[in-house]
């Protein structure tokens, strides 16, 4: 709250709302939230790509016990979210970078919109999906 | 209010050095894997269904398409793996140079190199 009112004091009412209009509260906080989950990413990635290197001939039931251990469970079910939310603050600002009204003039806006729709959509859909499919059998 | 200050973001004026090339592929990256992990899920999903359906993906994915597919999107991550390493560097204050950015974007495409070079290596 603190915080709120000194943004107020300093910004002044039209920044508030735009604030609010971006749906934000802070830049600081994706900023570590894009950090975070990428080392959880890259950890992942190295994971699996690991698998496939102790597995010379991967078969399914190799393949099946990998993902049906908790650990991996765990792990990419944590990874997932850790996705979910890179790919958003990524998609997010390439799409406040590159869908403006130098590009798009007084569109730009509904288009930016538009377009943060079908980003939140399909993100949303790989979450659920990702569940079903580390958790879900 | 019309605000009269030039402005030069218009991405078809602005010259491209190295670093940023780096930096745009590392966005261009980001966005074809932002679709790619849904095919990645897509053949995840059904290859944990069973054995028949697990070597049903194996053979599709020998094919020319699929391998040209998911070799793309192998790329991808590498390059976006490795841009965002040197990126987290930068974060902690390394390579903030000018020198600096040229040699850690040279490193980088070594490393780009090296690392698909093992990867088609291993999993070929």
């Amino acid at each position: 709250m603190d915080y709120v009112c000194a943004c107020y004091r300093s910004c002044g009412g039209a920044a508030m709302v735009n604030r609010a209009i971006n749906f934000r509260h802070s830049g600081l906080f994706d900023w570590i939230i894009q950090r975070f989950s990428a080392v959880v990413l890259a950890a992942y990635t190295i994971f699996i790509l690991g698998n496939f290197l102790l597995h010379a001939d991967m078969d399914f039931h190799a393949w099946k016990s990998i993902f049906d251990s908790i650990f991996t469970r765990v792990f990419s079910i944590i990874t997932l979210i850790a996705l979910c939310a890179h790919a958003w603050i990524g998609m997010w600002t390439v799409t406040t970078d590159y869908i403006t009204s130098v590009q798009f003039g007084e569109n730009a806006t509904v288009l930016r919109f538009v377009f943060q729709f079908f980003v939140f959509l399909i993100v949303t859909g790989y979450l659920i999906w990702g569940v079903q499919i580390f958790w879900g059998s | 209010m019309k605000d009269k200050r030039p402005v030069n973001l218009d991405i078809t004026t602005i010259k491209f050095p190295l670093a940023a090339i780096a930096s745009i592929l590392h966005r261009i990256s980001g966005i074809g894997l932002f679709f790619g992990v849904g095919i990645l899920l897509y053949f995840l999903q059904i290859s944990l269904r069973s054995e028949a359906e697990f070597d049903r993906v194996a053979v599709l994915l020998d094919g020319l398409l699929m391998t040209s597919l998911l070799g793309l999107i192998l790329l991808a991550v590498i390059y976006h793996l490795i841009a965002g390493i040197k990126h987290l560097l930068l974060d902690l204050g390394i390579g903030e140079s000018k020198q600096g950015a040229k040699t850690g974007t040279i490193i980088m495409w070594i490393m780009f190199v090296l690392v698909t070079g093992v990867a088609v290596g291993l999993l070929w």
